[in-house]
């Protein structure tokens, strides 16, 4: 069964003309040494905004990367202009995310390029940069697990206005893992995030997407396990999104707000946020938790820029406490960033101070990887003390 | 020969008796035969040379023939081409790149039974490149290089025991257990290590070669990288700079034709990677011939000590296993090629086959070499495994200069932790 992400991936162009960029990262499913399984959304037809939930579609488990691959593939079958370039993706690369795809659509469009981030996405930038859509979008995928339950590829779009020209670019860059992603930070810092900017909308490059897994796999060492959306989300003009596997994902196209969180799980004690890999991890410690009667509400942001700021804040109306968990060293993580936001919101609401769960601030290390990570018993603790403050 | 070259602590019997001190201890050994010592550097090989010949390398009288003719790029002369060698210097050689192979065989073993976790990224196929690299440097030289640092951390007069430490995340290991198979370092014997991210050697390697200039030291930088590194963009900056300002780097660049899975035709439009620079010139060297590697060395380090700038030496190389532990390394190369090279070129036969030729020792000698060589490497592979982990505090050291008392944020930042 393949999903059809064939809109998906048009929309996703489209979504490019003014959605951030959004880091995609994938959870955790059970404790697999590799992380997370990305969910992937198919997207829906623009004429039919529906949540995979709402709808009436029947579902079915695709694992994340096949189905990362299926939406490549249909990126690349609905759009001429597509391409698909990176370190090694035209045998499928290295997490097998573009199998066949060389095959099937030729080497002209998924292509190698040679081992040189910056080059990569600079070369990146121009190619989107040649037409109109405008969106940076850096995807990042978490390196996948063994257990992974079922994900589709979602593109989504919240553009319902003026559709453009339908003949941009859709470069997409791989970034192998995004350990590597900072010689190319200057070109996605001052070039890609800028470009709309400074030339007051007359160039854009939107059409671009960047791919990057991310984090702990439980043996990466220093330069196969970061996470660094932090550094990237505190540049505007660039979005970063994360997606997570851990559902059946509908048949057929549906759509997804980019900046729409998911309630993962419903309560009424304390709310927990995150994303990406780190998900599965807090939904364990929610089932913990909830064996000693505390009620753990958990939000998946999805993206971080822009991030649902909305439904946190309603969640933290209802419960009164606030935990972020992320692997990224806790300090200047994004959880600060939720955290200010949130305080700034519902002050007078918060029963306990807001708790982070991150990583310590050491270099992601070998040997200590296990105490470095922000396991189930350290989020349990955070809870506990929250709802007994 | 024999058991006085090997010691308890296996490290490269070549190292043995070099200047600035081999850490941990271990006997010197006299070196060379009636040859120069090691340990003033290139200043008397130099003269060495100078007394016997224009082209003329090494001592001893023993002859060896290049098996393959060095390429130059804006050179008007080249690196010697007479070759001559001793006894000593071949057992030594023959013993280093034993213990080198058997070390990387040792690796592959642990990792696949789960005791070196992380990346494992092994050497065998070059030891031709670490052992001619050192015999024609000195310890005062500094030497940096990618992930694919074993060799390089044995000729540089690492133990096999810190190696394995190392690999294993042991408190043994020579950077604590907190590196790993990617991150070897030698301080002492200037040895700047192992780096994650493909290049960085590059302009690395050319701040040290600044440095040293600056000192007005009679050494050399060698900045190690790959042909898949060689189209990173910084290697270009670099490279600019320390023309520019001739400073005394080598780039030595290890050639064995494969980026992980690509090969070098598929990502450079010109898969040569001596002559890259029409401003800075280059040597191409055949990698598997230990002798080319000394001879080419040596004539690079002259050149940069005397003042005229960075050179790249491009050593045409091949790696047996695949690029990591996770590659088998039969999807993007033929088993013929990977058996050809070991037939043909393999780098411990070459010396083998001179020992054998000038009746220095005999098969059944070697071969007992080999085994004794094997089982101290197990020894030494043993050793580590009881080692015994680095301490938790350690998690939290060394990310500062100056540690101690220093407040680390763990989670929630109410979760603090100060180091003793």
């Amino acid at each position: 069964m393949r999903i059809s992400i064939t809109r998906a991936l048009s929309i996703l162009q489209r979504c490019a003309r003014d959605c951030p960029q959004q880091q995609h990262s994938s959870p955790s499913v059970g404790n697999s040494t590799l992380s997370g399984a990305v969910r992937l959304l198919s997207s829906q037809a623009l004429a039919t905004s529906k949540e995979p939930e709402a709808g009436n579609v029947p579902k079915k488990s695709l694992n994340l990367f096949s189905a990362i691959n299926q939406a490549l593939h249909i990126a690349l079958e609905t759009d001429p202009r597509s391409y698909i370039f990176g370190e090694d993706v035209n045998f499928g690369g290295v997490f097998r995310c573009t199998t066949n795809l060389a095959d099937t659509f030729g080497k002209h469009r998924v292509f190698n390029t040679p081992l040189c981030e910056q080059g990569i996405v600079g070369f990146a930038i121009g190619l989107a940069a040649m037409l109109v859509y405008s969106c940076i979008r850096v995807l990042q995928t978490v390196l996948p697990s063994h257990a992974i339950l079922g994900t589709n590829l979602c593109v989504y779009s919240d553009d319902t206005a003026a559709s453009g020209d339908g003949k941009d670019n859709r470069a997409i860059a791989e970034i192998q893992f995004a350990d590597y992603i900072y010689p190319a930070f200057d070109q996605i810092v001052n070039e890609a995030a800028k470009f709309r900017y400074r030339s007051g909308n007359q160039f854009n490059c939107g059409g671009l997407t960047i791919r990057a897994p991310y984090g702990a796999v439980g043996h990466g060492g220093h330069y196969h396990s970061q996470s660094p959306e932090s550094f990237f989300c505190h540049v505007p003009g660039i979005k970063w999104l994360y997606r997570q596997s851990v559902e059946d994902v509908p048949e057929g196209d549906y759509m997804l707000p980019l900046s729409k969180a998911e309630v993962m799980r419903e309560g009424t004690d304390i709310t927990l946020v995150g994303w990406g890999a780190q998900l599965s991890v807090m939904e364990q410690a929610c089932i913990d938790a909830s064996k000693e009667g505390i009620s753990c509400e958990l939000i998946d942001l999805r993206t971080l820029i822009p991030w649902d700021r909305e439904t946190v804040e309603a969640s933290v109306n209802k419960t009164g406490r606030l935990l972020v968990s992320h692997e990224a060293p806790v300090t200047g993580g994004f959880g600060a960033e939720i955290s200010a936001s949130i305080v700034e919101r519902c002050f007078l609401r918060l029963e306990a101070p807001v708790a982070r769960v991150c990583g310590y601030d050491t270099p992601f290390p070998l040997v200590f990887e296990p105490f470095y990570m922000p396991t189930k018993n350290k989020i349990l603790d955070a809870i506990k003390t929250s709802v007994s403050y | 020969m024999g058991s006085r070259v090997v010691q308890s602590s296996v490290r490269l019997a070549s190292a043995l008796g070099r200047g600035l001190g081999g850490g941990g201890g271990g006997v010197a050994v006299a070196r060379g035969g009636g040859g120069t010592d090691r340990r003033r550097g290139l200043a008397s090989e130099a003269a060495q040379q100078r007394r016997d010949s224009e082209k003329r390398v090494g001592s001893g009288d023993i002859r060896v023939d290049l098996l393959n003719p060095f390429e130059l790029h804006r050179l008007h002369d080249g690196p010697a081409t007479d070759v001559f060698t001793s006894k000593e210097e071949l057992m030594q050689m023959y013993m280093d790149m034993t213990v080198l192979r058997r070390m990387e065989l040792a690796a592959d073993m642990l990792f696949k039974s789960q005791q070196i976790r992380g990346f494992c990224h092994l050497y065998d196929g070059q030891e031709a490149i670490s052992v001619g690299m050192e015999a024609a440097l000195t310890y005062e030289d500094s030497v940096l290089t990618a992930y694919r640092d074993h060799g390089i951390f044995l000729g540089r007069g690492g133990t096999t025991f810190e190696a394995f430490s190392e690999l294993m995340g042991k408190k043994t290991g020579c950077a604590i257990g907190k590196g790993g198979s990617m991150h070897l370092y030698k301080r002492e014997n200037n040895y700047y290590g192992g780096w994650g991210i493909v290049g960085t050697s590059g302009p690395l390697g050319t701040g040290l070669a600044f440095a040293l200039k600056y000192q007005k030291k009679p050494n050399v930088a060698v900045a190690i990288y790959g042909d898949g590194a060689a189209n990173q963009g910084q290697l270009y900056e670099a490279q600019n700079c320390a023309a520019l300002w001739d400073l005394p780097v080598i780039y030595l660049v290890e050639n064995n034709h494969y980026g992980m899975g690509t090969a070098e035709w598929r990502a450079s439009k010109k898969a040569t990677f001596f002559d890259r620079l029409s401003y800075i010139p280059g040597i191409k060297v055949d990698g598997m011939d230990a002798f080319s590697v000394k001879a080419a060395m040596l004539f690079a380090k002259e050149h940069c000590v005397a003042g005229k700038g960075p050179i790249v030496v491009e050593c045409d190389t091949y790696r047996y296993h695949g690029h990591s532990m996770s590659d088998p390394g039969s999807t993007y190369r033929s088993r013929d090629e990977v058996q050809g090279f070991r037939k043909e070129r393999d780098p411990i036969e070459r010396i083998r086959n001179i020992i054998l030729k000038e009746e220095l020792s005999t098969a059944e000698e070697l071969k007992k070499l080999d085994k004794q060589v094997r089982r101290e490497v197990e020894e030494e592979a043993a050793k580590a495994r009881e080692a015994p982990q680095p301490e938790e505090h350690e998690l939290f050291s060394n990310i500062y200069r100056l540690d101690t008392g220093l407040v680390t944020y763990g989670c929630d930042r109410k979760d603090t932790i100060k180091l003793p």
